[in-house]
């Protein structure tokens, strides 16, 4: 039995939207996993159901072998960090933290020493006496962590911490979080809708779309073996390049130019997915596209191109010299392409 | 230029605030003479020397039809019943606009209206249904009587509802998942979190409940519960004693108001 087990949740909100349909998941002690979807996927939602913040229409949710769905959020032993800090605005630093701890009878002096240790350890210990108000966004940020920390709750629960920090800050936090899970091996469910925090955070990502859980999995089967053509196109960046083809025993017909997917199969409606760096360019390369654009980015470039009426783009070292306006010569490898059943949406291998 | 508007500003300022003080002062500096040199030179600007004299005697000697009563006792009375008012006002109001907002009561905002529309039903209309309820409940001549009827508050409760729904809900979230129960998040969170709001209430109904007249006349009937603001009327000492009692007579509200005005400021200087 895993340590937490969403069984067939389902969330439908008294208006009627239906934000979480029949997910199950599994998430093992000390795991990090990552719901990662587009804006009003249902990620939050499920994420407040595990903290017992909005109650659960259908389904059960096992933590540490009891059913928690009646388990009142006091009672429950998560700690959540929320992406505006929520902290608590007439106390002090020391005092948001220590709440928490008072609520459950600890001692004046316990609640001291741990406070004091968690707040060295996020470095946060020169504010203790300052009310949230007097403190920068990625101090906030750390308070709100701590408050988490400091209860050595069960699970960790982050609502987009990161989101309201600016870019710079929230490349540093994402490294001190993980380093802090790590460090302090506490089970944490990450929501986040950004794929480069997933990608580097999760031991596990959780791709969600529309109420659905399209795959879990590894960060580096979710990249390399997408099961659906939403996971294809939502994780990796620049966009995996999607063409709708029909494919004739093997052969995917995009514009004038075949490709051989060595493989035998019949689809006649499908897409065939390759990421923008699978794609090798070469003077014998038996495809031949005009470069529309081409974007310098430092050491690399993207080209954008089209095939017909399907546009794609192509990342490649800036060393090789193309220009807007040529033409350009690569080669699709079949082992690197990707391949969906549009009507299903499924992955075909 | 810029010296002159500044200048202008000022003599306007200082001409209003004389013609706010004036008044009063010529009230405190006549009740510090005796009553014949009032009656026979007037109001004065300047003092006298009779100030312990007359304020001690207005204190402490019996007034009333019946003679049953001191100033003293009745500055005793008043306070009581201003202090009883606004902190009860307070309270109810405060938990009245928490249950409203923080619990889903099915027709929660029916109610509010139903408190609300209580603002159009003030003390004065609805007398005599209170005095019959007050006497059936034996607390005519007593503090509880003075106050009960007037310590639900409408629009304490309408401020504090405003308030809480501008609360944001992750803070509520976030102490739930902190282990407080609503009682706690009530006295832990809304409860210091609307401290400037408590204060400005509080001296409202303070100054309220101090000022009132018509409902303390009608239900005491022993000279024993006289408030501040019946004396006022009933005064029929020597001139000068009348003086003294007035001044004595804005100094609680005064005092309030000076008193909670700290915490007052203070609050809203730290939500900023
Ligand atoms: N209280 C609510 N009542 C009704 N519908 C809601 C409520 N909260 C969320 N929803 C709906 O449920 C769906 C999922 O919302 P949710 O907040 O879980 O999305 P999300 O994945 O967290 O999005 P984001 O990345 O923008 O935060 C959305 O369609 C949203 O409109
Ligand atoms: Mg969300």
């Amino acid at each position: 039995m895993s340590f937490l087990e969403l069984q067939n949740i389902t969330k439908v909100y008294p208006n009627g939207t239906k934000a979480v349909n029949e997910t199950s998941l599994n998430v093992e002690k000390g795991e990090f996993v990552v719901f990662v979807g587009p804006s009003g996927c249902g990620k939050s939602t499920l994420l407040r159901m595990i903290a017992g913040l909005e109650d659960i229409t259908s389904g059960e949710i096992i933590l540490d072998a009891n059913t928690i769905n009646n388990v009142d959020p006091s009672e429950r032993d998560v700690a959540m960090v929320f992406q505006n800090y929520a902290l608590y605005p007439h106390m002090t630093v020391y005092n948001n933290m220590a709440y928490g701890l008072k609520n459950r009878g600890i001692s004046k002096q316990e609640i001291e020493d741990k406070v004091n240790e968690v707040a060295k350890l996020l470095e946060i210990d020169p504010y203790l006496s300052r009310k949230p108000s007097m403190l920068s966004g990625g101090q906030r940020q750390r308070v709100a962590m701590g408050r988490a920390i400091v209860r050595n709750p069960k699970i960790f629960l982050f609502d987009e911490p990161l989101s309201n920090l600016d870019a710079k800050l929230r490349n540093q936090m994402r490294l001190e979080i993980k380093k802090l899970q790590r460090h302090m091996g506490v089970t944490s469910i990450f929501v986040t809708h950004d794929q480069t925090e997933a990608m580097t955070l999760g031991d596990r990502i959780v791709v969600i779309n529309d109420g659905i859980v399209e795959q879990v999995g590894t960060p580096k089967d979710i990249y390399s073996k997408p099961n659906t053509k939403f996971v294809a196109e939502f994780i990796g960046s620049p966009q995996m390049n999607i063409f709708n083809c029909k494919i004739d025993n093997g052969i995917a017909k995009i514009d004038n130019n075949s490709i051989n997917l060595n493989k035998s199969i019949n689809v006649d409606d499908a897409s065939i997915g390759i990421r923008p760096d699978d794609i090798q360019i070469s003077n014998s390369g038996s495809i031949s596209c005009k470069a529309n654009l081409v974007e310098y980015l430092g050491s690399d470039m993207i080209i954008y191109s089209n095939m017909g009426d399907q546009e794609f783009s192509c990342k490649l070292s800036s060393k090789i010299d193309v220009k807007s306006g040529d033409e350009f010569k690569f080669d699709i490898q079949p082992s690197l392409v990707h391949i969906f059943d549009n009507s299903s949406g499924k992955r075909i291998d | 230029m810029n010296r002159i508007t500044f200048s202008l500003n000022h003599l306007i300022l200082i001409f209003g605030l004389l013609l706010m003080i004036a008044p009063v002062w010529i009230i405190f500096a006549s009740s510090t003479h005796t009553s014949l040199f009032i009656n026979t030179n007037g109001l004065q600007f300047l003092l006298g020397d009779n100030f312990i004299d007359n304020y001690s005697s207005v204190l402490f000697k019996t007034s009333g039809f019946f003679q049953e009563i001191t100033a003293l006792k009745m500055f005793f009375n008043s306070f009581i019943m201003a202090t009883g008012i606004a902190t009860l006002s307070v309270a109810t109001s405060l938990m009245a606009a928490y249950g409203l907002v923080y619990y889903r009561v099915k027709y929660s905002s029916f109610i509010f209206w139903l408190i609300f529309i209580t603002l159009l039903v003030p003390l004065e209309l609805r007398i005599m249904p209170t005095y019959e309820i007050m006497s059936n409940l034996n607390l005519l001549n007593s503090y509880m009587g003075l106050i009960l009827p007037i310590s639900a508050s409408a629009i304490a409760t309408f401020f504090f509802r405003q308030f809480y729904k501008s609360v944001p809900d992750e803070l509520l979230e976030s102490a739930k998942l902190d282990g407080a129960n609503s009682w706690k998040f009530f006295i832990d969170f809304l409860v210091p979190l609307s401290k400037t709001m408590i204060a400005a209430v509080f001296i409202f109904m303070f100054v309220f409940g101090y000022n009132q007249y018509l409902w303390p006349l009608i239900m005491t009937t022993t000279e024993q519960y006289w408030t501040v603001v019946m004396g006022l009327k009933t005064m029929y000492g020597s001139i000068s004693h009348r003086f003294a009692f007035v001044i004595m007579s804005m100094i609680p509200p005064v005092l309030i108001i000076i008193f909670l005005q700290r915490w007052f400021i203070q609050g809203i200087f730290q939500d900023k």
